[in-house]
C-alpha cells in the first residue's frame, strides 16, 4: 500500500470514518441539525460503497452537494467565515472527500483533515476533559495512519495503536520543549471573528431583581485568587465589580459616565495577590475593596471600577494590591452626589414615605442607617434564593409585603431607602467571600459567590461600605452562601459544603483545573518571561527564545534518535561467544583477522601455521570454545580466564 | 563537463561504487531521506495549525501543533531507522529465457530488536516488491526483472525503500549487488525437426538406450521404472528423474551451428540450436552440441542440457562472422 495511488481496502476506510467520526462528535451538539444529518449520510454512503465495492458517486453530483451545503451554511450563520459557519463548512467538506476518497493520497489527506479538525475543538473547549478526549482521538487517528502504509497484511489494529501510542510518547519531550520556548506573541494576528466568543455567564452591567440569584445556580469559576500572604478574614472579602449609580424603578445600572479620579487616604499595608479571571466576555475586572494598583490594558474610574480596554474573552492574569483599611470619595463632586440621590418619580411611593419618616426621626445619617440595618435584622426579614416574584414597586413590595429576598433586593431597597431619606447611595456588585483550597493555598471565588451590596456618602467619611444583607444574614458574609440559605433552595452541588470527601476530591479537581488554567492554558508571553528568569535567562528577546528552543530540540532529537537506533545490530547473548569474538578481536587488531567464512577450527589450524609459537594457546582456546559452543560442555567462566590471559602484545613478533 | 561533474558529485553522495560483493550493511552513510508529498502537506498543515493557534490564542492548539510537529521529526527517525543497519546480500539467481522474467533473489537480514515493515525494493522505481522484515530474521526476496536478451544480466542499481510508519519521508538506500542471471536465447517456435542422428556402432539409428552403463539422466515420464528413478536427486527436491542406460546400440544426435542455414542470423540461429537442446532433451536423447569455437560433449540430463543453453546464452560470435 505504499504507492500513493492504490485503492484503498474496507478496514482502512472503516478505521479512518471511525476516528473522524469520532474528532467530529463534540462539533455535533454545535452543528445545525441538517449538517449533521448530511455528513452522516455521507459517511454511511462511504461505508456502503466500501463493503459492496460499488462505485464512488460522480464528482458532479458532489460539485451539487457543495454548492447546496454552502448556501445552506450562509442561509443558517448570514456568513461562510467566522468560527461556527467555518467548523460546520470544514465538517461538510470532509463528509464530501470521503465520497472522493478513492486512494491512499486521499485518505492521508483526510487525515490530515483530521488533525486540522481537531483544533477546531479546542476553539470551543480547552478543559481537562477535552484534552484528553482529543489525545485519544489524535492517537487513533495516528493509528489509522500507520496503517495505511503497510505493504502486507497488517498486524491487528491494536498493533497499530501500540506503534501510534509509542511514537506519541516519545514526541513529548520535543513538544514540551516547543510549547515552553516558542516565542509568544500576545493578542491576535488579525481580527477575531464575532462569534469566536458566546455563551460565557457572569455579572452584568444591570441588576435586576434575580439577576444575581440566577448567577448564584452557576458553580462556574469566576476567578482564582492567589495571595502572597495569608488570605483575609472572609467579611473582609468583598470584590468589587460594577458600580451601579441609576435606579430606573426596576433595575439598577452602571454609570456611563465615570466621575473623577480614584483617591483614597489610608493607614495600613495593602495585601497583594494575582488574579486569574476566567473570561466573562464582559470588561469588568475584581479586585478586593480598594484596589490600589492599576491593571494592564484596563482602566480605574473614580468610583473604582476596573474595567478592561476590550472584553474580557480570554482567561487573565494580573496582579493587584489593595487597602482592606481605607477612606475615600470625602471630596466627591456635587453632580456626582446628585446622581447618587436620584429616585425615578411615580415609584415606591411607600418606601419613599418611609425614608422620608426616618429623616424626619433621624438627624445624623449614621443613626438612620443603623437604625434601617437594625429593622432588617430584628423584623421578619428572610434571606432566600427563591423570592417571589414583585410587581412594579418592586421595593415596596418587598420591604412591606413579601420581606424575603436575595442580596440584590437588600442592596437596592437600602439604596432607595437612603436616596429617600437624602442620604447618597449607589449599589455595587462583585463577589463576596470565596472557598479556600488548602491544597494549592488560593481562593476559589464562583458565580454563586455573586453579591451586591451598597455604599453611602456622607460628608465626613466618604463613601461608605454598608452591606444590608450582612444585617439580615450574616452568615452570608462570614461563611458563605451555602450556610446562609435555606437547605431546600437548589444551590448547586459544588457550592453546598455537605460532604466531606466531596469537598476534599472538589478542592483536588479544582487545583488541578487551576494548575491547568495557570500553566497550560495560561501560557502567555508574560508567564514564559517569568518562567524564564526563574531560570536565568532576564530580557529574553525573541531571537534568544529561537536559538535557545531550536538548540534544545536539536538535543532532543539527537538523544532520541541514539536511542531509538541503539538496538538494530544483532546482539550476541552467548557469554562464550562474546568471549570468543573477543579473542578474534585481540588477534584481529595483531593483523590476524578471522575470515568470515572461515571456521574456529579452521582458523585454529590457519593460526598454528602462521604462528607456530601460539600453537598451544590457540589449540587450547579453540578445543575449549568447541565443546563449549557445539559440545555437552557448560559452564563458561573457566574459558574467560583463559581469553583474558591472552596477551597479543607479549607474543613474539612474527619472524 | 557539468554532466560530470553532477555525475562526481552524486557517485559521492551516494557512495556509488560498482557492484559489491558480499553482506552490504546499511550503516548511516548509506541511507539518505527526504520529506514525501505528503510530507510537505502534513508540514502545511502544521503551519496553518500554528497561525491559528497563534490568532486564537489557543493553547491547547499548540500543544497539539507541537505534538504533532514532534511527531513528524520522530516519524523520520522510525523511517530512517526502519532500514539502518540491516544486513544484504545478493543471492542466486535462476537462469531464465530472454523475454522471461528473472528472479534475483536477495537476502535480508534484521539482526536487530526492531520488526521493520513495509520496504520496497525495485530496480526501476515502477515496479517493486514489498516485504517486512521482523526482528531477528532473515528473509529472501526476489526482485523481478524483465530479460531482454541472451546473455549476462545484472541487477544494476537496486533501491532499497520505505515510507514506514507515517508515510512523511521516503528513506532509501542504493545496492548494487554483485549478482549474475545467465540468459539462454529464446527458443525458436517448434516446427524444424531434430537433425538426423548419426549412429556410431553400425547401422541401426537407433535410441541409444540400453541397461548397461549410466549415461544421464532425464525428465520422469510416467511407466519409468520405479528403480531408475534418481531417488537422491528427489531427495533434494529437484523433481523426480529417471537415470538412464545406454547401450551399445548408440547414436550421436549432434545440434550443430554448421546445419542451419547461411541466411539465418546468429540469434536465430541461437534460438533454433535452444529449441534443438530443448526439444532432444525432452525426447531423452543423447546429443552433443557444436558451436564455433566452442563443443559440449555428447551427454544426457538436466545438467547437460543447461550446459548447452548456457553455451548458447554465453556464445559470442567470431569477429569473422563465419566460420
Amino acid at each position: 500500500m505504499t504507492d500513493p495511488k492504490q485503492p484503498l481496502a474496507l478496514r482502512h476506510v472503516l478505521w479512518l470514518l471511525l476516528s473522524l467520526a469520532m474528532v467530529a462528535a463534540p462539533h455535533a451538539s454545535r452543528l445545525p441539525w441538517w449538517v449533521v444529518a448530511l455528513v452522516a449520510t455521507l459517511a454511511a454512503w462511504r461505508a456502503y460503497v466500501g463493503y459492496g465495492r460499488l462505485a464512488l458517486p460522480s464528482r458532479w453530483l458532489l460539485l451539487g452537494v457543495v454548492i447546496g451545503a454552502t448556501i445552506g451554511i450562509y442561509l443558517n450563520y448570514r456568513t461562510i467565515f467566522g468560527r461556527d459557519a467555518g467548523v460546520a463548512l470544514l465538517v461538510v467538506m470532509l463528509g464530501l472527500k470521503l465520497l472522493e476518497m478513492r486512494s491512499l493520497r486521499d485518505a492521508v489527506l483526510l487525515i490530515l483533515l483530521g488533525y486540522f479538525l481537531v483544533i477546531t475543538n479546542f476553539l470551543y473547549s480547552q478543559t481537562i476533559a477535552t484534552a484528553l478526549y482529543m489525545l485519544v482521538c489524535v492517537w487513533v487517528i495516528t493509528a489509522t495512519m500507520i496503517g495505511l502504509h503497510y505493504t502486507r497484511e497488517e498486524p491487528a489494529f491494536r498493533h497499530q495503536l501500540r506503534i501510534a501510542g509509542v511514537l506519541l510518547a516519545q514526541s513529548v519531550p520535543l513538544m514540551l520543549v516547543l510549547f515552553l520556548l516558542f516565542p509568544r506573541v500576545s493578542g491576535p494576528l488579525w481580527g477575531l471573528p464575532q462569534d469566536a466568543y458566546a455563551g460565557v455567564s457572569g455579572l452584568s452591567d444591570t441588576m435586576t431583581p434575580g439577576s444575581i440569584s440566577n448567577l448564584i445556580l452557576s458553580d462556574a469559576v469566576a476567578f482564582r485568587v492567589k495571595f502572597d500572604s495569608t488570605i483575609p478574614q472572609p467579611k473582609q472579602l468583598y470584590w468589587r465589580g460594577p458600580v451601579m449609580w441609576d435606579f430606573d424603578g426596576g433595575s439598577w445600572s452602571v454609570s456611563r459616565f465615570l466621575y473623577g479620579t480614584p483617591e483614597f487616604t489610608t493607614s495600613a499595608a495593602p495585601v497583594t495577590y494575582e488574579v486569574t479571571l476566567e473570561p466573562h466576555s464582559k470588561r469588568w475586572m475584581f479586585a478586593l475593596d480598594l484596589p490600589a494598583r492599576t491593571v494592564p490594558r484596563a482602566s480605574t474610574s473614580g468610583d473604582f471600577q476596573i474595567r478592561a480596554f476590550e472584553p474580557v474573552n480570554n482567561r487573565v492574569r494580573y496582579d493587584m494590591a489593595s487597602y482592606l483599611d481605607y477612606s475615600y470619595g470625602a471630596g466627591e463632586s456635587r453632580m456626582a452626589l446628585r446622581r447618587a440621590l436620584q429616585l425615578p418619580p411615580g415609584f415606591n411611593p411607600r418606601t419613599v414615605e418611609f425614608g422620608r419618616s426616618l429623616r424626619a426621626k433621624f438627624a445624623d445619617d449614621r443613626a438612620l442607617v443603623r437604625e434601617v440595618l437594625a429593622m432588617f435584622r430584628n423584623q421578619n426579614f428572610f434571606y432566600t434564593l427563591t423570592p417571589p416574584l414583585l410587581g412594579q414597586h418592586s421595593v415596596d413590595e418587598f420591604l412591606f409585603q413579601t420581606r424575603s429576598g436575595f442580596c440584590e433586593h437588600y442592596a437596592s431597597a437600602f439604596a432607595v431607602l437612603m436616596r429617600a431619606a437624602g442620604i447618597p447611595a449607589r449599589v455595587v456588585t462583585g463577589y463576596q467571600g470565596g472557598e479556600i483550597n488548602q491544597l494549592g493555598n488560593y481562593l476559589i471565588v464562583r458565580q454563586a459567590d455573586a453579591h451586591a451590596w451598597t455604599e453611602v456618602w456622607s460628608s465626613g467619611a466618604g463613601w461608605v461600605r454598608v452591606d444590608p444583607t450582612a444585617a439580615v444574614s450574616p452568615l452570608r458574609v462570614e461563611s458563605g452562601i451555602s450556610a446562609a440559605v435555606p437547605r431546600s433552595d437548589p444551590l448547586p452541588l459544588l457550592v453546598r459544603g455537605d460532604f466531606e470527601v466531596l469537598r476534599q476530591l472538589r478542592f483536588t479537581w479544582d487545583l488541578m483545573a487551576n494548575s491547568w488554567n495557570q500553566w497550560v492554558l495560561g501560557y502567555t508571553p508574560e508567564r514564559q518571561r517569568r518562567l524564564l528568569t526563574s531560570v536565568g535567562i532576564d530580557d529574553a528577546t525573541w531571537h534568544l527564545l529561537t536559538v535557545t528552543m531550536l538548540s534544545l530540540a536539536a538535543v532532543i532529537v539527537v538523544v532520541l534518535a541514539a536511542f531509538m537506533l541503539r538496538r538494530l545490530k544483532a546482539r550476541v547473548r552467548d557469554p562464550v561467544k562474546i568471549a570468543y569474538l573477543k579473542f578474534c578481536g585481540k588477534l584481529q587488531r595483531k593483523g590476524m583477522p578471522r575470515d568470515p567464512a572461515e571456521g574456529p577450527v579452521d582458523y585454529a589450524l590457519r593460526l598454528q601455521r602462521l604462528r607456530p609459537d601460539l600453537a598451544p594457546t590457540v589449540a587450547a582456546i579453540t578445543q575449549l570454545y568447541v565443546a563449549l559452543r557445539y559440545g555437552a560442555e557448560t559452564g563458561s567462566s573457566k574459558f574467560k580466564v583463559r581469553i583474558r590471559k591472552v596477551e597479543p602484545g607479549t607474543w613474539n613478533p612474527e619472524p | 563537463m557539468y554532466a560530470a561533474l553532477k555525475n562526481r558529485f552524486y557517485n559521492w553522495l551516494f557512495q556509488l561504487r560498482g557492484p559489491e560483493t558480499g553482506v552490504i550493511v546499511l550503516v548511516q552513510r548509506r541511507v539518505f531521506i527526504l520529506p514525501t508529498r505528503q510530507g510537505f502537506t502534513f508540514a502545511a498543515v502544521l503551519l496553518l495549525m500554528l497561525t491559528g493557534s497563534i490568532n486564537y490564542s489557543l493553547s491547547l492548539g499548540f500543544v497539539l501543533t507541537f505534538l504533532l510537529g514532534a511527531m513528524g521529526v520522530n516519524a523520520m527517525i522510525y523511517t530512517f531507522r526502519n532500514l539502518a543497519n540491516l544486513r544484504i546480500a545478493g543471492g542466486r539467481a535462476r537462469p531464465v529465457f530472454a523475454g522471461d522474467t528473472a528472479h534475483f533473489i536477495v537476502h535480508l537480514d534484521n539482526g536487530g530488536a526492531t520488526d521493520r515493515y513495509a520496504m520496497g525494493l525495485t530496480h526501476d522505481h515502477r515496479d517493486s516488491v514489498f516485504f517486512d522484515v521482523p526482528a531477528r530474521t532473515t528473509i529472501s526476496t526476489a526482485v523481478g526483472i524483465l530479460a531482454r536478451r541472451r546473455g549476462i544480466l545484472r541487477p544494476g542499481r537496486l533501491t532499497l525503500f520505505t515510507r514506514y510508519p507515517l508515510g512523511l519521508f521516503y528513506a532509501w538506500s542504493y545496492l548494487e549487488l554483485d549478482m549474475r542471471c545467465v540468459v539462454y536465447p529464446r527458443p525458436a517456435t517448434p516446427g524444424l525437426p531434430l537433425p538426423p542422428a548419426t549412429s556410431t556402432a553400425g547401422a541401426g539409428a537407433e535410441r541409444g538406450q540400453g541397461q548397461e552403463d549410466f549415461s544421464g539422466l532425464r525428465q520422469y515420464h510416467v511407466g519409468d521404472s520405479p528403480r531408475h528413478i534418481a531417488w537422491k536427486v528427489a531427495a533434494r527436491d529437484q523433481g523426480l528423474l529417471t537415470k538412464q542406460f545406454t547401450g551399445r546400440a548408440d547414436t550421436e544426435l549432434w545440434l550443430d551451428w554448421s546445419l542451419l542455414p547461411r541466411q539465418m542470423g546468429v540469434e536465430e540461429r541461437l534460438s533454433q540450436l535452444a529449441r534443438w537442446v530443448l526439444d532432444a532433451h525432452a525426447a531423452g536423447l543423447s546429443f552433443g552440441l557444436r558451436l564455433p569455437g566452442t563443443t559440449v560433449e555428447m551427454a544426457t540430463g538436466q545438467g547437460h542440457r543447461e550446459r548447452c543453453l548456457e553455451a548458447l546464452a554465453l556464445f559470442e560470435p567470431p569477429a569473422n562472422g563465419e566460420q
